[in-house]
C-alpha cells in the first residue's frame, strides 16, 4: 500500500519522513520539498506528476540516492540510506535501485548487450554467467535479436527497451523512471509501458515513475501528485492510499 | 581486465583524435630517443673512459704539442702500469664530407693501453711489419665498403704537408667490445708519421694516455706529472680519460642543457595537447560518466576508466620509440664519422616508456580528479 501521510506500516520497502530539499539560488532559498512523507509496498507503481519545478526529478533523485536531502530520511528495505557516505551510497545504489531516464542514457560506443552488462560487471559473475544474464533480460524486453546493435541502429523505443533490460538485469529492489516515455512517439511509448507494467505485474518489481503524460500515469497503479512541495493523492485511490502530506 | 571493452570502446569513440593523440606520443618519443642518443654519443666519452686511464695534454691546449721525451720519465712514476701516445691527423678521404677521426698512434703500447679495442694478433703483426699499414674500425670499413689490403689515400690539411695524398695499406680492422665503443677510427704508425713531417714537428706528440695499476691513486699520478712539467716550455694537464671526454664535449656548449630542454619542451607540449584531449574527452561524455556512477560503478573506477585510457594511449605511442629502434640505426649509418656513434641503448627506451606513462597519467588526472567529483545529479542535467 501506498501511503503520503507518514503513517504508513513499518514494513513498508520505502519509508520517506520529513523530507526537505532546499536549494540556494543567489540568495533566495528555493523549498523544493518540504516535510514529504511517503510510504511504498513492494510490488507498487507509483506515478508522480506535477508541474515543472515541482521537484518530482528531486524527489526522484533522493530516492535513488543520487542527491542528499536537507533534512529528512529515506529508507529502503531497513536501510537508511539519507547518512550514507558517498561510497557507501554507490554500492547500495548498485544493488538496490534501477534507473530509467528520458534519454535512456545508453553509451553510445557499447552494443546492447555491453550496455545491459554494465551493471554487472560491478558483481563476481563469471563472463558466461552474465552472458546468460544479459541474454535473458534482453528476451524480456524483446530484444534478444538486437544484442550486437549500438544504440544508434535502434529506435528510441528499442533504446529505451535496452536501458530497461540494464535496469533490471542486477535485480534491482525497485525501479525509478524518469519520465520513460517522454521522447518516445505514442506507439513505442505504450510499448514501453507495457514492458513496465509486465515488470510489475510478472516479476512484481516495484517502480516509481516521474511523467508529465496523464496517459503514461493512469498506467500506473497509483498518481501522486507533487504540490507545493509535498505529495497528494489524485484521483482514485484503488491500492487504499490515504491523501496527506506533512505541514 | 572486464573493464577492458568500456575502456577500449570509448578510446575508439573519434577514431581521428586517437590516431593524432597517438601520434603525437609517437612523435614526441621519437624525437626523445634522438635526443637521448645524441646526448649519450657526446656523453659516450665519459661513459667508455678507462677509469684506470690518465690523458695528458698541453697546458696551453689540446692543438699544442708535448714532447716525446717526457714518456719515459712518466714511466718511472709509481702506479703507472702503460703510456702511449696519440697525433691527431686531420686528414680527409676524397671529400670533406667523409670525415672520420684519423689517429697516429704509438703501435708498440696501443692494445695495452686500449684493451677493449681488439685487433686480431695476425692482422696486427702485419700492421707492425707495414710502415704503410693503417688499422681501421669495422665501422668505417662497413661506411666506405674497404675490405682488407685496401690501399687508401687521405689527404693531409695540417703540420705544414696540406694537400699531399698520404696512402696507407689496410693491415687490419679493429671492433669494441662494447656496443658503444667507437669503432670510426683510423689508425696509423708513428714512424710513418714522424718521418714525414717537417723537423720542428719530430718528436712532438699531440697526448699522452696512460694506465695507471690503481684508479684511486689517479689523482697523485697527475699531480706527480703536472709537477714535474711544471715551468718547461711544455707544461702538461693532466686528468682521468672521463674528465677530458667531458671537457672536449664541454667546447660544443652545453649540449646536455640543450638536450634537456628541447627535451622538456616537447613533453611539456605533449603534456598539453594530450591534457586539453583528455579533458575535451571527458567533458564530452559527462552524462554518460554519471550514468556509470548512477548505477553504481565507484568515483575511483571512473577515475580508473579515464586513467586507463590515458595510459593506453601512452602505451600504443611508445611506437615511437620502436620507430627510433628502426631509424636510429640508419641515421648512425648515415651520419657516421659526423657525430660519436649513435646508439639506442635500453636506459633510453626504459626512460622514454617512463616519460610516455608519466604524460599519459599527467594529462589524465586533473579530468579524472573532475569526473570523479562530478555530482550525478549535475551531470544528468547536461543530457
Amino acid at each position: 500500500m501506498v501511503s503520503v501521510d507518514g503513517n504508513g506500516t513499518t514494513g513498508s520497502l520505502i519509508q520517506v519522513r520529513g523530507l526537505d530539499k532546499t536549494y540556494r539560488r543567489g540568495n533566495e532559498d528555493i523549498h523544493v520539498l518540504q516535510g514529504l512523507n511517503l510510504d511504498v509496498d513492494k510490488g507498487d507503481f507509483v506515478a508522480f506528476m506535477g508541474p515543472s519545478g515541482s521537484g518530482k526529478t528531486t524527489l526522484l533523485n533522493l530516492l535513488g540516492g543520487l542527491d542528499v536531502p536537507t533534512r529528512g530520511s529515506v529508507t529502503v528495505a531497513g536501510d537508511e540510506i539519507t547518512h550514507m557516505s558517498r561510497g557507501k551510497l554507490t554500492d547500495w545504489r548498485a544493488r538496490h535501485v534501477g534507473f530509467i531516464f528520458q534519454m535512456y542514457n545508453l553509451i553510445p560506443v557499447l552494443t546492447a548487450f555491453q550496455n545491459v552488462e554494465l551493471p554487472l560487471l560491478l558483481t563476481k559473475l563469471s563472463k558466461a554467467e552474465r552472458r546468460k544474464h544479459v541474454e535473458t533480460a534482453l528476451a524480456i524486453v524483446g530484444l534478444a535479436e538486437r544484442m550486437h546493435h549500438y544504440p544508434r541502429q535502434l529506435s528510441g523505443g528499442q533504446e529505451q527497451r535496452v536501458a530497461i533490460a540494464r535496469a533490471i538485469i542486477a535485480d534491482p529492489t525497485f525501479l525509478l523512471c524518469d519520465e520513460p516515455t517522454g521522447d518516445l512517439d505514442r506507439k513505442s511509448a505504450d510499448e514501453v509501458m507495457d514492458l513496465i507494467k509486465r515488470l510489475v505485474g510478472e516479476y512484481g518489481k516495484t517502480v516509481l515513475m516521474v511523467t508529465h503524460d496523464p496517459v503514461v500515469a493512469r498506467q500506473a497503479k497509483l498518481t501522486l501528485h507533487l504540490e507545493k512541495g509535498v505529495l497528494v493523492e489524485a484521483g482514485e485511490r484503488p491500492q487504499g492510499v490515504v491523501a496527506g502530506g506533512a505541514a | 581486465m572486464k573493464f577492458s571493452a568500456l575502456i577500449f570502446a570509448n578510446l575508439f569513440r573519434k577514431k581521428a583524435r586517437l590516431l593524432l593523440t597517438i601520434g603525437s606520443f609517437a612523435v614526441a618519443l621519437f624525437l626523445f630517443a634522438f635526443l637521448g642518443v645524441v646526448s649519450d654519443a657526446f656523453s659516450r666519452g665519459a661513459d667508455v673512459a678507462g677509469a684506470d686511464r690518465l690523458v695528458i695534454i698541453n697546458r696551453t691546449s689540446i692543438i699544442n704539442t708535448i714532447p716525446l721525451s717526457y714518456r719515459d720519465q712518466i714511466l718511472r712514476i709509481p702506479g703507472v702500469k702503460y703510456i702511449t701516445h696519440d697525433n691527431w691527423f686531420g686528414g680527409i678521404y676524397q671529400d670533406e664530407k667523409n670525415f672520420f677521426p684519423q689517429f697516429v698512434i704509438d703501435p708498440e703500447n696501443q692494445r695495452q693501453v686500449y684493451p677493449e679495442l681488439v685487433v686480431p694478433d695476425d692482422q696486427w703483426n702485419t700492421f707492425l711489419k707495414d710502415r704503410d699499414g693503417a688499422i681501421v674500425g669495422a665501422a668505417t670499413m662497413k661506411r666506405f665498403g674497404w675490405k682488407m689490403g685496401d690501399r687508401i689515400p687521405i689527404k693531409t690539411t695540417l703540420y705544414g704537408l696540406a694537400g699531399n695524398a698520404w696512402e696507407f695499406n689496410i693491415d687490419g680492422v679493429y671492433h669494441g667490445k662494447r656496443p658503444q665503443d667507437d669503432e670510426t677510427q683510423f689508425w696509423f704508425q708513428w714512424d710513418a708519421f714522424e718521418e714525414r713531417v717537417p723537423e720542428r714537428l719530430k718528436g712532438q706528440i699531440g697526448w699522452y694516455i696512460l694506465r695507471v695499476d690503481n684508479p684511486d691513486d689517479s689523482a697523485r699520478i697527475a699531480k706527480t706529472i703536472d709537477g714535474m712539467f711544471m715551468n718547461s716550455p711544455s707544461e702538461t694537464k693532466t686528468e682521468t680519460e672521463s674528465a677530458f671526454a667531458q671537457g672536449w664535449v664541454k667546447q660544443f656548449g652545453n649540449i646536455k642543457f640543450l638536450i634537456v630542454s628541447i627535451g622538456t619542451v616537447v613533453f611539456f607540449t605533449l603534456l598539453l595537447v594530450t591534457g586539453n584531449t583528455m579533458a575535451i574527452s571527458v567533458r564530452e561524455r559527462t552524462p554518460e560518466l554519471a550514468v556509470l556512477k548512477a548505477i553504481g560503478f565507484s568515483d575511483r573506477a571512473v577515475l580508473g576508466f579515464i586513467l586507463g585510457e590515458s595510459m593506453v594511449i601512452s602505451i600504443v605511442g611508445c611506437v615511437g620509440l620502436l620507430l627510433a629502434l628502426l631509424v636510429i640505426p640508419v641515421l648512425a649509418r648515415a651520419l657516421a664519422g659526423m657525430l660519436p656513434t649513435l646508439l639506442i641503448t635500453p636506459k633510453t627506451l626504459v626512460y622514454g616508456v617512463v616519460a610516455a606513462l608519466l604524460v599519459g597519467f599527467a594529462s589524465a588526472i586533473l579530468p579524472g580528479i573532475g569526473a570523479m567529483r562530478m555530482r550525478v545529479v549535475d551531470a544528468l542535467r547536461r543530457v
